[in-house]
């Protein structure tokens, strides 16, 4: 019974948490590697762009409560996400138009884009800002729980609960569905190879008659989704707020980094690595060795690696470590 | 323009900080201007300067060293061994799969090693007198050695740094970079028996005089009554020109100790301006330009590029932890969760290439200007909204969101700035000019 209670301890407080989290990076992981790979530039944009599809999708949520439309027991935000990710998309298009393409046409260096960036960064911080302002906002709706912990422990008759939060279940079945559509798209369809192949090598797939707008179009797409879906998600879960996101771009990074960057499919992986080591490594585990030892053998301190503080720094280490013996990456992404 | 709109402290507040960030925007300069190397870490750099200046000036807690300095020591020690350890297995053995395993049991069970000696020592250390120490303090000198030691500290991050992640390419350098300053800034906020942590660390000494001081001071007051003679003599009445010339000693008491401040930091400013116009102008700089403008080729002209570049990535790093003792003594106070990207990393990257990047006095420039904007911008679209908007009254919900959201404007004006600057003129507004004689 000590082994079962040891084991939900850890689902309910490093598995599952860890699980949504990880989906969340890996979301805005994606989007990163997907700009790099195919604009080829490190997008420094990244964290302000996903709070402003989020700021666009909480707009619209707060006129469907306001017109009193409700999915009942799922959040209302659902409903939004489709209207933030079209503002989103929007947004991402006229930056490209009066930003970005100039740079595109001028075949800059990387460096010159990732500074460009930096620019959109403040730009779209302060659009965030000025239009939502830089408080802290929770737009969660409906039912909060599916399992609760006190309801399990009485179901099960166990001593540790197990809570379910539905914004957890959400995260982890949206990311599911999504990133195997993505992938789908990616792997099977004629304009889903075709970036692929510009990713890859540039003038060959120009040679090959593979329109370049178009490719650029699309991306631009695909990035609005995921920034929308991947921002919403996280807001939802947690609650949104412009700075918040800001420093989320860093663990980001580093998962599309540690995943291989350019590498769709190692940044998704990346995400969730990052996410479990930065859990992992912070967690108490005295409850959890209380369980499974004997009593005669009970720990006396934490038993913790790393105190919480460090949780952000735990995904920057796994960075340098990775940068150091394996720059392009777990997965084989390109080489730096 | 400020001195006269405002008032002249706060006009020599914004001065400072102006130079001091002409100090930063230097640094960066160096290494972006010269030699083309991207450092996203600037702040993890100030944040080392201001610490160096807590460690130096600060008076040391015996009875904090008492509790726990043993600890703490026995831990350096056993870093130094580590390193030590771990260097020698680097030089005596070939590489190989055991080797880096090796390293690495090594690290992680010194890490731990180290974590369960200094744990007692730490708790002791934070655990006297919590609310005013709970540090092991500092040494008790001067300030202002603090802005040489922290350029010593810089510099020892930038080596570190340097060695690991000089070999990436330019975009994850930046990533690389900004991360490792990320990792400073969380051990510099956790590690409380160091720095107090988010407790922030006040009053530190100052090189300048007190304001306090000054107003009881004969000579201070007999200036200021000097330089305000004809204002005074209009007032008839004694009580009323008493009152009046204590006002003015109040108010010119602080901007007396700015003054100082501006002394000491336009020394600084003009000695660092000197040495880098020389460095750019030698044989050295030449070498750093061609460096960076073909590697390749200078690499087979027999330059060693790994080393220079880690030289001279050491030289900035070193210059912004000048930057950031000197941003401390002047606050009087250390705030290790006053250290955001935003506006230790970012806003100096604007600076470096509004200013011009490889130009001295562009990066001055851009220090100037840039800081002088960022902190101006919520007072001039104040005015900008209220001038467009006067004819709707104040009732209206988008004008009171507007007015209320004015702080944020100024991300908007460094962003456009940056965006435009990038596009029309990218080379900075005083670009790069080199003379061949």
């Amino acid at each position: 019974m000590d082994f079962v209670n040891a084991i939900i301890l850890l689902l309910n407080y490093i598995f599952i948490p860890a699980l949504t989290y990880g989906s969340q990076l890996a979301l805005g992981a994606i989007f990163v590697t997907l700009i790099y790979g195919i604009l080829r530039f490190a997008n420094f944009a990244t964290g302000d762009m996903m709070s402003f599809g989020t700021m666009a999708t909480i707009l619209f949520t707060w006129y469907f409560q306001s017109l009193g439309v409700s999915l009942g027991v799922l959040p209302t935000a659902l409903l939004a996400i489709p209207f933030g990710i079209i503002f989103m998309i929007l947004y991402m298009l006229l930056i490209d138009k009066f930003v970005f393409k100039y740079y595109r046409h001028q075949k800059s260096p990387p460096v010159q884009f990732a500074m460009v960036s930096i620019g959109v960064m403040f730009v779209t911080q302060a659009v965030v800002r000025i239009i939502i302002g830089p408080a802290d906002r929770r737009f969660f709706d409906g039912e909060k729980f599916i399992i609760k912990a006190r309801e399990f422990k009485e179901m099960t008759g166990l001593n540790e609960g197990l809570a379910l939060k539905s914004t957890q279940v959400i995260t982890i079945f949206v990311t599911i569905v999504l990133v195997s559509l993505l992938f789908w798209f990616l792997n099977r369809t004629k304009t889903g190879k075709s970036m692929k192949a510009y990713s890859d090598n540039e003038d060959l797939a120009l040679l090959s008659g593979i329109d370049p707008k178009k490719i650029v179009l699309v991306t631009w797409v695909i990035a609005g989704i995921l920034a929308t879906i991947g921002g919403a998600l996280y807001g939802l879960d947690k609650s949104f707020k412009p700075f918040t996101y800001f420093n989320n771009m860093l663990p980001i990074f580093a998962a599309a980094i540690v995943g291989g960057i350019g590498n769709p499919f190692g940044a998704f992986l990346g995400g969730y690595v990052i996410a479990f080591s930065e859990i992992l490594l912070t967690y108490a585990y005295k409850k959890f060795f209380m369980y499974v030892l004997p009593a005669s053998m009970e720990p006396e301190g934490l038993v913790q690696l790393l105190s919480t503080d460090y949780k952000f720094a735990v995904s920057f280490s796994i960075l340098v470590i990775v940068l150091l013996y394996r720059p392009s990456g777990i997965f084989k992404g390109k080489v730096l | 323009m400020v001195g006269i709109f405002q008032s002249w402290n706060i006009a020599l507040s914004i001065f400072n900080l102006c130079l001091i960030s002409a100090v930063m925007t230097m640094g960066a300069n160096i290494q972006w201007g010269y030699a083309g190397l991207i450092n996203f870490g600037i702040m993890g750099y100030t944040a080392l300067g201001g610490l160096a200046a807590v460690l130096i000036s600060v008076d040391p807690v015996q009875e904090a060293w008492r509790a726990g300095g043993f600890d703490i020591l026995m831990a350096l020690w056993l870093i130094v061994v580590m390193v030590l350890v771990i260097r020698f297995i680097l030089k005596r053995f070939e590489k190989s799969k055991i080797r880096t395993y090796t390293i690495a049991a090594i690290i992680i069970s010194g890490i731990l090693l180290i974590r369960f000696s200094a744990e007692p020592g730490i708790e002791a250390i934070e655990a006297v007198d919590p609310a005013k120490t709970g540090f092991l303090g500092g040494f008790g000198l001067p300030i202002v050695f603090s802005w040489i030691v922290g350029a010593l500290f810089a510099g020892g991050l930038a080596f570190i740094v340097g060695k690991v992640a000089l070999g990436l390419r330019a975009d994850y350098l930046a990533i690389a970079t900004l991360l490792i300053s990320e990792i400073v800034i969380a051990i510099i906020k956790h590690e409380d028996w160091l720095t107090r942590g988010v407790k922030n660390v006040i009053g530190l000494k100052r090189p300048a005089p007190y304001e306090v001081d000054l107003q009881t001071t004969d000579w201070f007051i007999n200036l200021v009554e000097k330089f305000n003679s004809g204002k005074l003599s209009v007032i008839e009445n004694l009580a009323d020109r008493q009152a009046a010339l204590n006002q003015l000693v109040i108010e010119g008491s602080s901007v007396f100790v700015k003054l100082c401040y501006s002394g000491l930091f336009l020394v600084v400013v003009i000695i660092l301006l000197i040495l880098t116009q020389k460095a750019l102008y030698s044989p050295w700089g030449r070498m750093m330009r061609a460096i960076r403008d073909n590697e390749e080729a200078a690499n087979a002209m027999g330059k060693n590029v790994v080393k220079q570049h880690l030289l001279i990535f050491i030289l900035g790093s070193a210059i912004v932890g000048i930057a950031g003792a000197m941003l401390v003594t002047q606050d009087g106070l250390f705030t290790p969760g006053s250290y955001r990207p935003m506006r230790y990393t970012f806003l100096i990257w604007v600076m470096v290439i509004v200013g011009g990047s490889g130009n001295n006095f562009g990066a001055i420039l851009g220090g100037f200007v840039v800081w002088f904007l960022w902190i101006e911008a919520a007072p001039i679209s104040l005015f900008l909204i209220n001038f467009f908007t006067a004819g709707i009254p104040e009732t209206n919900a988008l004008k009171a969101h507007l007015i209320e959201s004015v702080p944020y404007f100024r991300f908007l004006l460094m962003g456009l700035g940056l965006l435009f600057i990038m596009r029309y003129r990218p080379k900075g507004i005083l670009p790069e000019k080199i003379e061949i004689k």
